[in-house]
């Protein structure tokens, strides 16, 4: 039992580091340029795509990371350079329609170039084994991987924030957006730039998932919608909300998956108590979020104020 | 006399464009309701079926209007509203088919004149506790918000599996109402018609009565609301179960049309949906979201006709009808406010 | 009126509200009494914004209280402390700009008449609103004949004078206005010195203004904030002559 219970806080870990990679980009563009962008998934997904494709058609998993981020950060920067930087001055509505319609249109441009059928990516070899974290208990050493990935990239944006011209326009920009104009700062080519940051984390995300989810249409939608429970458990504009409520739904969504099922199956026959299960494990991390709307409307670390 | 003539000049506009605007929407009407007549007569009597469900979309559409554009709510979760209406009809179809209450309690039911209220109870309760919840927070946060439970609403049905879960629940025959025949295309059409014209009816009445000045006092500027003494959370949350409430009849005719729920009427795709049918036939308006189902769903079908993909080309139309075209349908026709 | 021996309307007592390092409220007390028209004056970034917000709610402050009409309104909501008479104006109006004027204020009378649970009757034929609303607009001098234009459509001048016909018909017991002269011509400043003045003594009003002409033309008493803290209070004569307010605040203006 315990050794399972490792394993799934492991497990819980490994898919908290992956929506934290989405959150930060997410929240980040939102706190600095005030944006929702529905097609922030959509950059998760290409980042799958491209680095499978790379991987299965070359076999060098080097090569793949590479296309992998370039293809997301150069969807980015295109997408905000064509369509969301005329979508700052607008309300919400507005950015949630036009970020809805890149959405069907990537989705819809995937399928057409690269049909229906989820495509398969193999694990890169010298992480294709087990390590044994504890005595007797092999873990896969990919998903430590993707772990110490998902840490170090948080450490990297607590210093880029904390630490660095740019962090400072960026919490500036969170609260005082008029300032950061009057400093003279170039806006749209900050704001290009920490697009292409967001674009390239979902991408990095995206191509880490390849080996251990399906990579398919409809991927970033998924974890889209998770990544906004996190955004908003977390407190919207805020990277370390994001990292918390990160590591929060990741571990919550695992663990509720890990037992429900099994408890349920104490009750009910074993097929209805799984599929019971896996939508009850599936609603837990939104009851979550009332939980936390009910205590703290703005998150556990709002940004402002 | 220049002080008194502008003002009675604009009255008298007002008042011919009333008579007009009445005049041509009888005609409207009346054409409706004569279209599966033509339909049939012309040799395309799968257009009536096409009608009926813009006819129920708009039902939901007309139902966001309220709270998006009078209200100013972005809720991008009242798919979830729609498919529980639906819902509704289906597990009580299904109950009765097996002859057992639910929960050993509610008989199941197909007759419309209990499935219907029944569906708008249920969406309408539903829509009480997620809007409790969500209009706690406002902007962005109440967007991501009503579109995650709208998605844990779509999980919990996937996952009932005594109800179909992903497949969906079979409702093998329309509801029984007295006086009409269901089954028969025309009659679900003009039952799905009348009520569409009695819910716009209904909701033209709350718009410009003393609620909806609140409403879209909200709207504008929620800050001048509070300075004048009024606790807004009410109002958006009575707002919001009142169109929770009409998007429940919108699903529950639709799954009698379909004969058929499943938790795809509930998917975010569908909430995006329902969102572009208010934004395209202009925001605000008491017709607008009516066509703007009509042309959503006329785009599909026609683009549909020329490619599979057709979302590949939607796509970029409503970036751009975003970024050029803000009035929406109803503002090409001289009609509503434009936006900005 | 002898405005010292009346009782207060509305008092601040001792507040203080922070941000980060700032103190932007700095132990503030102060008191608008019965009858009075008290003055609020203070360069840019004395703290006149947050003290209002503080005042009207929308801030809370880190401490200190805020009593109106003897009941301590610290924590009561905004609409709260409306609904008991504390109405307030906006520098920048905040009107509905796809109204009429007269919409505008018909909804402020809407909402002072009840909860507006009402979905059938149409509201904006009815008297017993739009007829209040037409009597306040010719109160504050607004054209009767441009009443039913969009509000968004207005001059400048004419927003201020509807945002202030808005506050009245709220039915204030104390009345806070932020800088209602703001942006307002010479000609425009003088008639809302005159409407201000009509209401004067029936409605405390607690003016907060960077016109000085209207300031020493209308207020009994003047309180003046720089950073935060209250340096002076008192009648206009005495303010004027005070040193310590002269180098704060009158020789920037002069200057």
């Amino acid at each position: 039992m315990s050794v399972l219970l490792a394993e799934q806080l492991l497990n819980g870990l490994q898919f908290g580091v992956m929506l934290f990679l989405l959150a930060a980009g997410l929240t980040l563009v939102f706190g600095i340029m005030g944006v929702i962008n529905l097609a922030h998934g959509s950059l998760y997904m290409i980042g799958a795509f491209g680095a499978a494709l790379v991987a299965n058609a070359t076999g060098s998993w080097w090569l793949a990371l590479l296309a992998g981020l370039a293809a997301a950060a150069l969807v980015g920067m295109a997408m905000e350079f064509v369509v969301l930087r005329r979508l700052y001055a607008r309300d919400h509505l507005d950015q949630v329609l036009a970020t809805f319609g890149l959405i069907l249109f990537f989705n819809q441009g995937i399928i057409l170039l690269f049909g229906r059928q989820p495509l398969f990516v193999d694990l890169p070899s010298w992480f294709s084994g087990a390590v044994e974290i504890v005595p007797g208990v092999p873990y896969p050493s990919y998903r430590l991987l993707i772990i110490a990935v998902g840490l170090l990239v948080a450490a990297g944006l607590y210093v880029l924030i904390q630490h660095t011209r740019i962090g400072m326009l960026v919490r500036a920009g969170a609260t005082h957006r008029e300032m950061v104009r009057a400093l003279g700062v170039d806006i749209r080519l900050l704001y290009t730039l920490v697009f292409g940051l967001g674009a390239l984390l979902a991408g990095l995300a995206g191509l880490m998932a390849g080996p251990v989810y399906n990579v398919q249409v409809g991927m970033g939608e998924q974890i889209l919608i998770l990544t906004f429970v996190v955004v908003v458990i977390g407190g919207i504009g805020s990277v370390r909300g994001a990292l918390f409520g990160a590591l929060l739904v990741g571990l919550t969504d695992t663990m509720l998956r890990g037992f429900v099922p099994g408890f349920l199956r104490g009750m009910l026959p074993p097929d209805q108590a799984d599929a019971l299960g896996a939508s009850l494990s599936s609603m837990g991390v939104y009851l979550l979020m009332a939980l936390v709307l009910l205590i703290r409307p703005r998150g556990l670390f709002p940004a402002h104020g | 006399m220049a002080d008194t003539s502008l003002p009675e000049a604009m009255a008298d506009a007002a008042r011919t464009r009333g008579w007009r605007d009445r005049a041509i929407l009888l005609v409207m009407f009346a054409a409706a309701a004569a279209l599966p007549l033509i339909a049939d007569a012309a040799g395309f009597p799968a257009t009536t079926g096409i009608a009926t469900q813009i006819a129920c979309l708009a039902i939901a559409a007309a139902s966001l209007n309220l709270i998006l554009g009078h209200g100013g709510m972005v809720s991008f979760g009242h798919a979830a509203y729609f498919g529980l209406g639906g819902y509704a009809v289906g597990i009580l179809w299904e109950h009765f088919r097996l002859g057992e209450p639910i929960f050993g309690l509610i008989p199941g039911s197909n007759q419309l004149l209990v499935t219907l209220p029944a569906a708008m109870l249920v969406a309408g309760l539903a829509a009480l506790v997620i809007g409790a919840l969500s209009l706690r927070t406002s902007g962005i946060s109440f967007i991501m918000i009503t579109l995650a439970f709208a998605q844990m609403v779509f999980f919990l049905f996937v996952g009932l599996k005594q109800y179909g879960g992903d497949d969906g629940l079979v409702v093998r025959r329309r509801n029984l109402v007295p006086g009409l025949d269901l089954r028969e295309p025309a009659q679900m059409y003009w039952l799905c018609l009348g009520l569409l014209a009695l819910w716009l009816w209904v909701l033209h009445r709350i718009v410009r009565s003393r609620f909806g000045r609140v409403l879209e006092g909200i709207r504008q500027s929620e800050r001048r609301m509070a300075a004048i003494g009024i606790a807004t959370y009410r109002y958006k949350l009575v707002a919001f179960v009142i169109s929770g409430v009409g998007c429940g009849l919108a699903g529950a005719l639709m799954v009698n049309y379909l004969r058929f729920a499943s938790p795809e009427m509930m998917s975010w795709q569908r909430s995006g949906e329902l969102m572009l049918m208010v934004i395209l036939g202009g925001l605000g308006t008491t017709l607008g979201p009516v066509l703007g189902a009509g042309a959503l769903v006329g785009l599909e079908y026609t683009l549909g006709g020329i490619t599979e993909h057709w979302q590949f080309i939607l796509g970029p139309i409503l970036v751009l009808i975003v970024l050029f075209a803000r009035g929406g349908l109803m503002s090409l026709l001289g009609y509503g406010r434009g936006r900005g | 009126m002898d405005a010292a021996v009346a009782e207060p309307v509305l008092e601040a007592r001792g507040l203080i509200k922070r941000f980060g390092g700032l103190t932007a409220t700095d132990d503030v007390t102060l008191d608008v009494r019965a009858g009075e028209l008290h003055a609020l004056i203070g360069p840019n970034g004395a703290g006149k914004t947050t003290l209002i917000g503080q005042l009207t709610g929308e801030l809370r402050p880190d401490a200190g209280q805020v009593i109106f009409r003897g009941e301590d309104i610290t924590r009561l909501s905004t609409a709260a402390r409306v609904k008991r008479g504390l109405v307030r104006s906006f520098q920048i109006v905040q009107l509905l700009d796809d109204d009429s004027a007269l919409a505008n204020v018909a909804l402020a009378v809407q909402a002072r008449l009840g909860h507006s649970f009402r979905f059938f009757r149409r509201a904006s034929t009815d008297d017993a609103l739009t007829g209040p609303a037409r009597r306040i607009l010719a109160e504050v001098g607004f054209d009767a004949a441009r009443v039913e234009l969009r509000t968004g459509d207005l001059s400048h001048g004419e927003r201020k004078v509807l945002e202030l016909a808005v506050a009245l018909a709220a039915e204030p017991q104390l009345l806070l206005l932020d800088e209602p002269m703001a942006g307002l011509g010479p000609s425009e400043s003088l008639r809302m010195t005159e409407t201000l003045r009509a209401l004067k003594g029936r409605i405390p009003i607690l003016l907060i203004e960077h016109d000085m002409d209207a300031v020493f033309a209308l207020a009994d008493r003047i309180s003046v904030l720089v950073y935060g803290r209250v340096i002076a209070s008192g009648e206009p004569a005495a303010i004027r002559a005070d040193p310590a307010v002269q180098e704060a605040y009158l020789a920037e203006e002069a200057g």
